[in-house]
């Protein structure tokens, strides 16, 4: 069974973004890049599944810019067998990666296509369930626990518990933290990750218009929240609590 | 402009959620409320009480009980051929089935808007909040998720809306309900609740960890959250997690204890109406966000502070 597991290239989870002072974005330039970390979980989950006898080939697929690559890389390291990059200086929608995706999915006919359940930049929470709809395939989303036979068993993270689903395959998962682990690739791996075929492509390879849907108007801070009060003692902290209703 | 609101419900009861939604999507137009589930005609009519609703659909199917995003999708992407907009909560249902719905459609979604600015125009969080984009919108029909915090709640009460019944075919057939765990806690969930009490790294131990903060919880009739340092450490499941990477929360108090305030559980947690922090470090980053700080042993703090609630 093949895999396909999709990754972004975004900032790292622990850089704190700053805003550009013309409200044109967040400054990206000498910031540290990173694997987003939901598409880490995603890799590991494809690798798990090869380790397990389940898949037998790993393709892993980014959208970006050159710069990708090394996002590729990463997740090469860590065990995928392969890599294709989408190459474009766009920022490229939900949507349109959907599309780009799908594509890769009908040349590369996978029974899973698995990917983070949102990327921690721009929070669209969107692409797993739009390729899926795309795909006309069923979807996992939020998967805390995934196991695969002839279908996909997967145990979703929902608000008030977990739910479990059993789907089809071909179909799409997405990742939430409690589905593993990432694993920290080996130095001996990262160097043979280095001569593993990556194939770089473009959005027109794909027949993919990644012109954006949304136009960014601004991009401002967030208030402020100001430093408050501090009390000193329990009992000042209980007077608080009740003034806030919290407590009686 | 008519609009289109995905109801959350459970087959008896309209969660809160929906209500945040539907004052969202009454500021874009006429709200039509959708109901989609099995035998659920008297959800069907407690969305027609919703303030503020015209209409509402019902699409009724024993294969929609669970309100799977495969069946779901298509009914709503078929509703909106007479509809300009579809608006569904940020929670993991609407999450799970608006998108779909979106790509059906082959419009980009708006996710998790904070605000209606216009008809095409809303802001959203990117970055787990750090910074708040406005966008607009190009596609002619629109898909938007709501976050909830963000909008006062419509009334449950006081609308007379149509009830109508729609076409409920659609489901593929290609996925299948197995079962719900639902959560164990007698306490609220994390996203939803009013008051959270979270533990950072500072407890020392899973064991020191809910002997302290869960008599405080259940005192306050909070939820328990947990720093990402705190989950790493084993003190507290994953599923407390708040942060980046975790539940971003929007409580009316948020109590943060032991917990030092790393950009990344801030980022999750510094939209709550009141934060108290309480830690042992008076530099701690925890107290420039804090509108109330208690500097002091958390060992001794908590349990006097439980006693005295």
């Amino acid at each position: 069974m093949k895999l396909l597991v999709a990754v972004k290239r975004v900032i790292d989870y622990n850089v704190k973004p700053r805003v550009r002072m013309d409200g044109s974005g967040v400054d990206l330039a000498n910031v540290k890049m990173s694997m987003n970390p939901f598409d880490e979980i995603a890799v590991e989950e494809a690798i798990r599944l090869k380790e397990k006898g389940v898949a037998t080939e790993i393709v892993a697929v980014s959208i970006g810019p050159a710069k990708a690559q090394e996002t590729l890389r990463t997740a090469l390291a860590m065990g995928a067998d392969r890599a294709i990059l989408v190459q474009t200086d766009e920022e490229v929608e939900p949507l349109a990666v959907a599309k780009i995706i799908a594509k890769i999915a009908e040349e590369e006919q996978p029974q899973m296509i698995i990917l983070g359940k949102q990327a921690i930049d721009d929070d669209n929470n969107a692409t797993g369930q739009m390729l899926a709809a795309l795909l006309g395939w069923p979807q996992g989303t939020f998967a805390s626990k995934v196991e695969v036979s002839d279908s996909a068993t997967v145990t979703r993270e929902v608000d008030g518990g977990l739910e479990t689903v059993k789907l089809n395959l071909p179909a799409v998962v997405t990742t939430d933290l409690r589905l593993n682990e990432p694993r920290y690739a080996s130095l001996p791996n990262i160097m043979k990750a280095k001569s593993k075929p990556l194939a770089t492509k473009s959005p027109g390879d794909y027949g993919v218009d990644v012109a954006r849907r949304l136009e960014t108007i601004n991009v401002t801070e967030p208030a402020k929240r100001q430093a408050g009060i501090k009390v000193g003692s329990v009992d000042e902290l209980v007077a608080k609590l009740k003034a806030l209703g919290v407590a009686k | 402009m008519s609009v289109l609101v995905l109801v959350e419900h459970d087959g008896s009861n309209i969660k809160d959620a929906t209500l945040a939604t539907v004052t969202a999507a009454s500021k874009l137009g006429e709200v039509h409320a959708l109901v989609v589930g099995n035998n659920a005609d008297g959800v069907g009519q407690a969305a027609a009480k919703i303030a503020g609703v015209a209409k509402v659909h019902v699409a009724n199917s024993p294969a929609l009980e669970h309100q799977l995003a495969e069946a779901v999708a298509p009914i709503a992407a078929k509703l909106m051929e007479g509809h300009d907009a579809f608006v569904a909560p940020a929670t993991t249902t609407g999450k799970n089935i608006a998108p779909r719905v979106a790509a059906l459609l082959d419009v980009m979604q708006i996710s998790d808007i904070l605000s209606v600015e216009g008809d095409d125009t809303f802001t959203r969080p990117i970055y787990a909040g750090n910074a708040i984009a406005t966008v607009k919108s190009k596609d002619a029909k629109k898909v938007i998720t709501v976050r909830t915090t963000a909008f006062e709640k419509a009334a449950a009460e006081g609308g007379s809306a149509s009830v109508e019944q729609v076409d409920a075919a659609g489901d593929p057939g290609t996925s299948s309900f197995v079962g719900l765990e639902a959560s164990e806690s007698e306490r609220p969930e994390l996203t939803s609740a009013k008051v959270i009490v979270s533990g950072g790294r500072a407890f020392g131990s899973s064991e020191q960890f809910h002997s302290l903060l869960d008599p405080l919880a259940d005192k306050l009739g909070a939820a328990v959250g947990a720093s990402r340092a705190a989950v790493d450490a084993g003190y507290a499941p994953n599923d407390y997690q708040v942060g980046q990477t975790g539940k971003i929360v929007a409580p009316e108090v948020y109590l943060a204890i032991g917990i030092s305030g790393a950009i990344q559980h801030l980022a999750g947690m510094k939209d709550s109406k009141t934060i108290i922090a309480i830690n042992k470090d008076e530099e701690a980053p925890i107290f420039q966000v804090a509108d109330v700080g208690l500097v002091g042993d958390l060992f001794k703090i908590v349990p006097e502070l439980t006693e005295k609630l």
